[in-house]
């Protein structure tokens, strides 16, 4: 089986080798005299953090400074003593502002140990424009509701193989939230490695191979990265199992352990460092009709919606599709029809796992980390029930819905708990609807 | 390398503060899972709650210290009835995703800003426990050794009552089992419709075994924010959940000293394991630094890979435990 072999060389390559180029991470610091440092960052949709480049910071007489990739500023000075440092508000990235206007400059005491860390604490708009003015107005509810969506059609693509794969093997599979994880971890190595450029001593290669390749092309081999890792894992571990006769609790913790295993591997050759892609890291909004949206977010959406079509039809009109389907729906009926069940569970896997990589690089747009699956993980499981476990729609019809809801609730909470709000529609679903919108009664036992 | 100082610390990790801890936790777990079945992945979302019992009491309310040991019994019963509420009359995987996804919640909660008033946000609570060290009949700050094991008066005292809790928690666990009503459980375990046709509701038996249990860990919770002296809300990871799994599983689900078991091979190998590694020739650390990044941090993080592919590889061979057997085992059926 010579597919196979390749899939589990590529895991192996990119899994045990992808820290060792880790080594050109360390930039050591240049200068050992005297500045101001800090570094600026927000808390964005998911709750997570996000580094703001670009903004121009300066010390009267002193000198001036702009935030780099990381977010990171250091200004130089002269000598120990009271310097006040300014934050130039209006190069802020469009929604950014600082949490107390009042405090766009601080005064730094600087000492002769070295350099003295100043904070300006950054929010996202919204709160602000909560706390400040009109909580409703139709312009801040119009523009949750397009980050909602933009937040739904991510889960969805990410939602779609987790209830796929409910749906055919009845497992629920918690290390999704890892193959999410995988995307964006991968689309940032091509995007700043390239092929093999991650083996220290391949980086001379020109670039597809030893240096990265534009973030476009890093995503479209991202995503087979991601189906890559589906066929292993369906391969190596779920499908033994399955053969082997072991239960379905038991899967379900071996998933568990799968999820914690992957989570900790990443954070061991990737670190606990959060990094931004090379290319469209932060851009400036554009704005229509009174709403705000750069325009690699709206790229982003609009590949979600070509896909997340392109999926529909392909569950209702081509034979994988609806083999998938019938596997989900009654696996007895579909065996003895005739369909090879194993054959669909494994394209299953591959398909919902490619999906998930490519939600992965789209939810990495504003910082890539180690564990930013498992951050959203709560939204997917959200989705997932309360479109109906197992139902190949459902997952695009509660992904939406949580996406929307998560984000109209920062209008009466506060944006940091926003991501409770799953929670609650979670058991609200199981409360009123256990078997989902799209789901059919019997399901549930 | 110093071995005297590696088997130093492994013999007291071996009946230390966090086996003790744990192996309570795993007691919980083990009346959820190992004897009614229930697929409990928020275990640490009750011991967090059992420690904001005390914390919030003390901090928020300015309460006594020992009135916030009876709010621990109270958060955790009231956690176990809202998250029982909705999802034990669903199939057993829904009470899985509500509890990892509530045990997040809370933590999330825990640390927010708008909380801060109440548990004192992400610094949390600190010097809270001052009564319970005020009874302590050894020195706190001086060391104590007995044979090869060797602690901190202060432990020493966390150690004695905990110990105590534990043992007198597990003897009850083990006489409530063999009662009508664990038997009950175990029936309900084995087969809930053939149980619920002899005419027992085992709706409320199972929220009775999920309020039992999730006790058990938010005393386990208050205990270990006792031994630390603070109650911070980051310390309450999901991953916590899932090694209090693995200790049980070592142990074996459903057995009465399985708790105390595998969350001391659980403890001992681990920090055997961190200490050897920390301890290397300085030779061996570069050249191992150098082909697999083995840093201070990553040595810490090894612990939680070594708990995923524990996790996976027990419940995929050997879910019935080291010790268990296929008899009184949840994870075969179903």
């Amino acid at each position: 089986m010579p597919k196979s072999r390749i899939g589990r060389w590529l895991l192996f390559v990119l899994l045990s080798l992808s820290g060792l180029g880790f080594g050109r991470f360390a930039s050591a610091e240049v200068s050992d005299d005297l500045g101001v440092i800090g570094q600026l960052q927000y808390t964005d949709a998911v709750g997570a953090k996000v580094l703001v480049e670009g903004v121009s910071l300066a010390i009267d007489d002193v000198g001036s400074a702009v935030s780099g990739k990381d977010g990171t500023f250091r200004i130089p000075v002269p000598a120990p003593g009271e310097y006040t440092i300014v934050l130039d508000s209006a190069t802020l990235p469009t929604g950014v502002v600082l949490r107390e206007a009042e405090r766009a400059s601080l005064v730094a005491k600087v000492s002769e140990n070295g350099d003295q860390r100043v904070i300006f604490p950054l929010i996202l708009g919204d709160s602000v424009v909560a706390s400040a003015e009109n909580n409703f107005s139709v312009r801040r509810i119009s523009q949750l509701t397009l980050e909602g969506i933009k937040l739904g059609l991510y889960l969805a693509m990410a939602a779609i193989g987790l209830s796929l794969i409910f749906g055919t093997t009845g497992l629920v599979n918690f290390a999704h939230a890892e193959l999410i994880t995988w995307g964006t971890l991968m689309a940032y190595f091509f995007n700043v490695y390239g092929l093999v450029g991650t083996f220290g001593f391949l980086s001379f290669l020109p670039a597809p191979f030893g240096s990265g390749v534009n973030f476009i092309v890093a995503t479209l081999l991202a995503t087979v990265a991601g189906g890559v890792l589906g066929y292993v894992l369906n391969r190596v571990v779920f499908r033994t199992s399955r053969n082997a006769g072991v239960s379905l609790l038991a899967q379900m913790v071996m998933t568990i352990g799968l999820s914690i295993f992957l989570r900790y591997v990443f954070v061991y050759f990737f670190g606990s460092r959060y990094r931004v892609y090379l290319d469209y890291a932060s851009q400036r909004a554009n704005t229509f009709w009174g709403m705000e949206l750069t325009s690699r977010d709206a790229v982003a959406m609009a590949v979600s919606v070509v896909i997340l079509v392109a999926v529909g039809l392909g569950l209702t009109r081509t034979k994988t599709g609806r083999a998938m389907r019938a596997v989900s729906d009654n696996r007895d009926l579909a065996e003895s029809s005739g369909i090879n069940v194993e054959k669909v569970i494994s394209q299953v896997w591959i398909f919902g796992a490619a999906l998930a990589a490519l939600s992965g690089t789209f939810f990495g747009f504003d910082t890539v980390k180690w564990d930013l699956g498992t951050r959203i993980l709560l939204l997917v499981f959200a989705a997932v029930t309360l479109g109906g476990l197992g139902t190949s729609f459902g997952a695009l019809v509660g992904a939406l819905i949580v996406g929307v809801v998560i984000n109209w609730s920062t209008l009466v909470i506060d944006t940091e708990l926003k991501n409770m709000t799953a929670l609650i529609v979670l058991i609200l679903a199981l409360l009123l609807r256990p078997q989902g919108i799209l789901g059919k009664k019997q399901r549930i036992g | 390398m110093d071995w005297g100082f590696i088997l130093e610390r492994t013999f007291s990790a071996m009946i230390g503060p966090e086996v003790m801890v744990y192996a309570l936790a795993a007691v919980g777990l083990n009346v959820h899972f190992g004897y009614t079945g229930l697929m409990n992945f928020g275990q640490v979302g009750f011991m967090a709650a059992g420690a904001y019992g005390v914390g919030v009491t003390v901090f928020w309310l300015e309460w006594n210290f020992w009135v916030g040991i009876f709010f621990t019994f109270v958060y955790a019963a009231v956690l176990a009835l809202l998250l029982g509420i909705p999802t034990l009359r669903l199939r057993a995987d829904y009470l899985s995703l509500v509890t990892i996804a509530a045990s997040e919640t809370i933590r999330l909660l825990a640390r927010s800003r708008v909380m801060q008033p109440i548990t004192g946000g992400v610094e949390g609570v600190n010097q809270f426990a001052g009564p319970f060290y005020d009874l302590s009949p050894f020195k706190l700050g001086e060391f104590y050794s007995f044979g090869p094991f060797k602690y901190l008066g202060r432990d020493v005292w966390v150690l004695l009552v905990g110990w105590t809790i534990l043992l007198l928690t597990t003897l009850m666990v083990r006489q409530l089992m063999r009662s009508p009503w664990g038997r009950t459980l175990r029936a309900i375990r084995e087969d809930e419709d053939a149980s619920r046709a002899l005419g027992k509701n085992a709706y409320y038996y199972k929220m009775q075994a999920l309020m039992l249990g999730g006790i058990i860990g938010g005393v386990a919770g208050t205990l270990q924010v006792i031994q630390k002296a603070s109650v911070q809300a980051d310390t309450f990871n999901p991953v916590i959940t899932f090694t209090i799994w693995t200790i049980l599983i070592i142990g074996g689900p459903g057995r009465v000293w399985s708790p105390i078991v595998g969350s001391s091979i659980y403890w001992t190998l681990i920090v055997f394991i961190e200490n050897t590694l920390r301890q290397l020739p300085p030779g061996v650390r570069t050249t191992l630094e150098d082909t697999v990044q083995l840093s201070d941090f990553n040595i810490a993080m090894l612990r939680f890979i070594l708990v995923g592919i524990g996790l996976l590889l027990l419940a995929r061979f050997r879910p019935q435990g080291i010790f268990g057997s296929r008899e009184e085992m949840a994870l075969d059926r179903r």
